[in-house]
């Protein structure tokens, strides 16, 4: 189903006439009302009056995540306080947290692209959605809640927590949309699987899941064990929040709601642009935002971009699923590492379970070593050690030819490794860099 | 003639096993046998008790993963070469043997042993013909 045919489906050169007249505006406006942006135009010899292409966007300064810790909390707002309606922030596990503003606009926009991205896994007004997504400064939950009332669905906003009654309400209230992170996504599926429920049986039908990154075979055990279909939906607090690009039935990458965000895909050791089909860094400019535009804002998450129309209709930008972010890259022994990929390789096995946990340590000889914790299940334990012994060996080489470096392999009781209701911590580094 | 073994799996870390002794202790489950395999990471324990199906459920609940596991029992002459007997019979047999433990009952003139075997039937009609008589399970779990 398509929210706004005419915006997800416009045709590329409309879009694209469209997406030159608000960066013309969008660049105007920071130029005018954001100090940061207005030094860092001048100081490349930038007039706001230069953009007179798409292309000109690439002679614009980045933007990074440590230019809004440097502007801590306000500084890169656009508009007077009294014209912001809402302030949401990042956790800030890493530094000062990232305080981003939205105008009553911004948040009518947000609910837009959240309405779309809803809809573009059949989600109707008919519908009830559990949205377990964390309510607060966090942008999953109240993002998600004022798309889906957008929509004109019943929301019920649960927030992250408390499993067991997720669990109960799920089936009680007859939910037919789940919103949440994949890996609490597994873990409901396993609660509900414990207290004996038969998901199959419940009218659960589709499920949005974001805010961390995940893998293929992560969207087929969810299918599977949920009985649904798992769409990916993509977002950060500095663009927008979740709704920056999201999933549509055919599964086939994220549409990005070009009509509010510019994509460009960069090489992120020298910043140049790199064409359609390549992996690069994803770059973001907002060119409806206004509290918080974003020009050139580099998010870390490694991707590729497609300009060809999808086979549900839309011609938006699509964007493949996020393979790992620059920054939660672990280097080992010289070897860059993805945790994703660990997981991909844990997700094809029938015999381990989707739960990990990644250990990196040094010796004492300045070696690297790197341990996966991996929880035994109750159908694969088995009471003969050679059989557990050569199960630790087979994930062992599995992840061997897929990563380059040798593994080391724990297997661990079931349900040991801690269970997130939020982003999924995967990875305990004990180095001391 | 099959006896249920429970096996439990549990991580090398302090109090594990101290938490498994309790939860059967709590049910009132008296442990009839046991053995324990190890590696440096984790270990299989193995039991004989007197109400194996009692004990896997209160050790699921309490979060152990469990299987049930089926063993034969054995009562062997207790003398020099008396285990030695059966497990020529059964190796001459080509039944292979994956681990035996021995029987904490109480004294009495024939010793007990367990086996984990792949063919329990023919393994107990071979020695039942040379007069080595596997335990029935009933027997087992009440000795």
């Amino acid at each position: 189903m398509i929210y706004n045919a005419s915006a997800e489906c416009m045709d590329r050169s409309t879009l694209e006439s469209l997406q030159l007249e608000r960066l013309q505006q969008t660049v105007k406006r920071v130029y005018e009302n954001v100090p940061l942006y207005r030094e860092r135009f001048d100081a490349s010899g930038i007039r706001p009056g230069d953009m007179k292409s798409l292309e000109d966007l690439a002679d614009l300064p980045f933007t990074v995540k440590d230019d809004l810790r440097q502007t801590y909390p306000f500084g890169m707002f656009a508009v007077p306080m009294r014209d912001v309606a809402r302030i949401h922030a990042s956790s800030g596990t890493t530094g000062r947290p990232i305080v981003v503003g939205y105008t009553a606009e911004d948040i009518n926009t947000w609910a837009e692209a959240i309405a779309r991205t809803l809809a573009a896994g059949g989600t109707t007004a008919g519908d009830i959605v559990h949205n377990a997504y964390g309510y607060g400064l966090f942008t999953g939950g109240l993002g998600l809640h004022y798309g889906a009332e957008r929509l004109g669905a019943t929301v019920v906003p649960i927030s992250g927590g408390q499993t067991k009654r997720q669990v109960q309400l799920l089936q009680d209230f007859g939910s037919n949309v789940i919103c949440c992170t994949p890996s609490y996504a597994l873990y409901i599926g396993e609660v509900a699987a414990e207290a004996g429920l038969d998901l199959e049986k419940l009218p659960l039908r589709v499920g949005f899941f974001g805010a961390e990154p995940w893998t293929e075979t992560m969207r087929k055990a969810i299918e599977e064990r949920l009985q649904i279909d798992a769409l990916d939906i993509y977002g950060l607090s500095e663009v927008i929040g979740p709704g920056v690009s999201y999933d549509c039935l055919s599964k086939c990458g994220l549409h990005v709601n070009e009509d509010f965000f510019i994509p460009e895909i960069i090489d992120p050791l020298t910043g140049t642009p790199l064409p359609p089909g390549e992996k690069g860094e994803l770059v973001f400019t907002t060119i409806t935002k206004e509290a918080f535009p974003v020009i050139r804002y580099r998010t870390r998450d490694i991707t590729s971009l497609t300009y060809e129309k999808c086979s549900c209709g839309r011609t938006f930008a699509r964007m493949q699923r996020v393979s790992g972010r620059t920054d939660d890259m672990l280097i080992i022994r010289g070897v860059n590492i993805f945790p994703s990929q660990i997981e991909s390789v844990l997700m094809e096995m029938e015999e381990t379970e989707p739960h990990y946990l990644l250990v990196v340590d040094r010796q004492e000889k300045s070696l690297d070593t790197l341990e996966v914790w991996v929880e035994v299940s109750a159908e694969i334990f088995s009471d003969e050690m050679r059989k557990l012994g050569a199960l630790q060996k087979k994930v062992q080489q599995e992840l061997e030819g897929i990563l380059g470096i040798s593994v080391g392999v724990k297997l661990v009781e079931p349900k040991t490794i801690a269970r997130s209701e939020g982003k999924a911590r995967r990875i305990i580094d004990r180095r001391e860099l | 003639m099959v006896v249920t073994q429970i096996s439990v799996f549990l991580e090398n870390k302090s109090g594990r096993l101290a938490e498994l002794t309790e939860a059967l202790a709590e049910a009132g489950i008296n442990i009839r046998a046991l053995s324990v395999a190890e590696t440096v990471d984790y270990g299989v324990l193995r039991m004989i008790v007197d109400n194996p199906d009692l004990a896997c459920e209160r050790l699921r609940q309490t979060g152990f993963t469990v299987t049930e596991t089926p063993v034969l029992a054995l009562e062997i002459p207790d003398r020099p070469g008396g285990l030695a007997y059966v497990i020529r019979v059964l190796s001459d047999a080509g039944i292979n043997v994956e681990y035996v433990y021995a029987f904490v009952g109480k004294a009495q003139e024939n010793a007990i042993v367990v086996l984990r075997l792949e063919e329990i039937e023919r393994a107990v009609e071979l020695l039942g013909k040379r007069g080595i008589e596997a335990v029935p399970a009933e027997k087992v779990y009440r000795m």
